[in-house]
């Protein structure tokens, strides 16, 4: 029974689903949700960039242009032009990945560090774009976003709801629906692993002319990663604008690209559920050093470049290859001791 | 109109030097091993800080200015030795986020140790501005454009006159090779580092007090850098310095021209339209990738 569920390739779904359910029993106060609700939407963006740098190798250092394009597409227009939520936020992921196709297409040529510097200068100048436009973005100073309101129910971290007859606070409420997201995003980014495109997408990693000798289009499955990875940033970014209820162009900083792309590296690339412990852990860490005040900065710096070195592979699958090299000498230990 | 044109060209070089001098440093430690320092950017921090805490400290100046190189330079080993090195056959991203981690960390020691002020240095010579043609030469142009003259030309003469500099470039081409003639390359990929450390807190020096000096001026000095490098094609010193000079030039003409709020956003709209068509920049070399 137990093997049976170990087997299952949607077990890591539910294992997450159970630590979303359980966390509220650790968080006591509005702050602590806070927190987890902008863990559970940067997790599924990172997620989403994963597919792209974990799966197909492709390098982006751009990838909060797209999230702060999706914050700001869904700030516009329920706030300027008084569109509801949820049109805004599907037409604003349409917008972004045609874009993301556009720009993808040139980009993705290139290779290794002329890859990294293109997507890097594409996030530069979505950035720079809504620092300057200040009669649409309201420029360095941001702009207010109206909650999410979905098909006519409005959801803020400051409402009532009552659930199956229990009452709840509206910041559980957006834990509630950022971790169903999560979960969402999640099994979409699985099923697409296993599909067919997952596999084209691991034989470019793996080598890109192997792939194409062997009849993989590389170029049209490479922009389709980018455009989908895309799709999730902006998606995330316009939950992200919803939820915080104000947005400024930090969210598509250059700054904010680097700490993704850190989550997918630090957590484990090409594991689902390393780059969501990333995420975790880089949106935590400076929560805990704050204690340390002016330390902070160094201690940070620190932590990310000892983890680096001495786990290249990334947390989750550095740990997971020591508990299974235990469990298999424990394993040996037995079958040596019976004969 | 044409006194405009000097002044934005006589700023675009001016800044445009700089550029080419921390896009060299990327150059050196790309060549050698390989590996995008994020943290040469810190390099020009620390160089510029270090003079003027040093200066402001009662140190002469010519003191200041080698202790604070040497100081760069000792950073530059260390980051290769403890934690380039130990790394080994880490990923491109791995290594991008190592260097990303050195960065911050170096950041936040400088905060520590200045804060967060902005901090400003005399110039070298007179604060006199020179008349030419009806536009103004700040005399700090001179300073940077006539050492980052001789910078480039020691450079050159290192890498083809010198045992050491041949030892570095036949490291790059082919480490194995190189190992095999008895070069001891983990001691030239640190020299790499070193040179490459010295360049930037140079360069970082002769520009500070041009563009005065703070703790976080690193981060986007080091990116333009790496854009003149990537421009002239990863791996070129010539394309670092023409990389260098025409970012500088176009930036400030667009600056002028066009609008200063969108003078980044041109720089990173060159990048782009380079590598559109010419994907190794302009002098990048045309590699055979072997499967």
């Amino acid at each position: 029974m137990l093997n049976r569920f170990l087997q299952l390739r949607l077990r890591g779904l539910i294992v997450l689903a159970i630590i979303l359910l359980c966390l509220p029993a650790f968080l006591s106060n509005p702050f602590h949700y806070d927190l987890a609700t902008q863990m559970a939407i940067i997790a599924a963006t990172v997620v989403g960039l994963n597919l792209l740098v974990g799966f197909a190798g492709q390098i982006s250092l751009g990838h909060a242009g797209f999230f702060g394009l999706g914050a700001y597409f869904t700030g516009i227009m329920t706030g300027t032009y008084g569109w509801p939520a949820v049109p805004a936020l599907i037409v604003g992921a349409i917008v972004v990945g045609f874009i993301a196709w556009v720009v993808g297409r040139p980009i993705l040529r290139l290779k290794g560090h002329y890859l990294s510097m293109a997507t890097l200068a594409v996030g530069f100048i979505i950035a720079i774009i809504l620092n300057n436009e200040r009669a649409i973005t309201g420029g360095p100073d941001g702009m207010p976003v109206p909650a999410l309101d979905l098909f006519g129910w409005e959801l803020s971290s400051f409402g009532q709801y009552s659930l199956f007859g229990l009452e709840i606070e509206g910041f559980l409420a957006w834990y509630l629906f950022a971790s169903l997201i999560l979960l969402l995003a999640v099994w979409f980014a699985q099923n697409l692993i296993e599909s067919p495109i997952g596999r084209a997408l691991r034989s470019v990693h793996g080598s890109e002319v192997a792939a194409r000798v062997v009849g993989v289009d590389t170029a049209k499955y490479k922009s389709l990663v980018f455009v989908i990875s895309a799709v999730y940033a902006s998606l995330m970014g316009s939950l992200y604008a919803h939820f915080q209820g104000f947005i400024t162009p930090a969210v598509a900083s250059f700054e904010f690209s680097i700490v993704l792309i850190t989550m997918v590296v630090l957590g484990g690339m090409g594991s689902t559920f390393g780059v969501i412990l990333g995420a975790v852990v880089l949106k935590l860490l400076p929560q805990v050093l704050a204690d340390f005040q002016e330390l902070e900065t160094v201690m940070f710096g620190a932590i990310l470049m000892l983890t680096m070195i001495f786990m290249p592979k990334g947390l989750l699958p550095t740990l997971t290859a020591v508990v299974s090299k235990k469990f298999e000498k424990k394993l040996e230990k037995k079958a040596g001791g019976a004969s | 109109m044409f006194s405009e044109f000097l002044q934005y060209l006589f700023t675009g070089i001016t800044i445009g030097a700089t550029y080419a001098l921390i896009a060299l440093g990327f150059t050196l430690i790309y060549n050698a091993s390989h590996v995008i320092n994020f943290a040469q950017g810190e390099f020009l921090m620390i160089g510029g800080m270090a003079t003027v805490s040093l200066t402001s400290m009662g140190v002469p100046m010519i003191l200041a200015v080698v202790l604070a190189v040497l100081l760069a330079g000792i950073l530059g080993i260390a980051l290769q030795r403890f934690a380039i090195a130990p790394a080994k056959q880490a990923d491109v991203v791995t290594l991008i986020i190592i260097t990303i981690g050195a960065s911050i960390f170096i950041r936040g020691l400088a905060q520590l140790i200045w804060g967060k002020e902005y901090h400003v240095m005399a110039n070298f010579s007179s604060d006199e501005p020179i008349q030419v043609f009806g536009a103004v030469l700040n005399s700090q142009s001179l300073w940077v454009l006539g050492i980052g003259a001789v910078l480039v030309v020691g450079l050159v003469l290192f890498f083809t006159r010198t045992l050491i500099g041949k030892a570095i470039l036949a490291t790059s081409m082919n480490k194995e090779a190189a190992r095999l003639v008895g070069i001891r390359t983990q001691m030239v990929l640190m020299l790499a580092f070193m040179v490459s450390a010295l360049l930037g807190s140079v360069a970082g020096i002769v520009v500070a007090p041009i563009t005065f000096t703070s703790y976080d001026i690193g981060i986007i000095l080091g990116l333009k850098g790496f854009v003149a490098a990537a421009i002239g094609g990863l791996g070129s010193g010539v394309g670092a310095v023409v990389g260098g000079l025409a970012l500088g030039v176009v930036e400030a003409m667009a600056a002028g021209y066009l609008s200063s709020d969108y003078k980044d956003a041109v720089a990173f709209s060159m990048i782009l339209l380079v590598l559109f068509f010419l994907p190794r920049g302009l002098f990048g070399a045309k590699v055979v990738e072997r499967v």
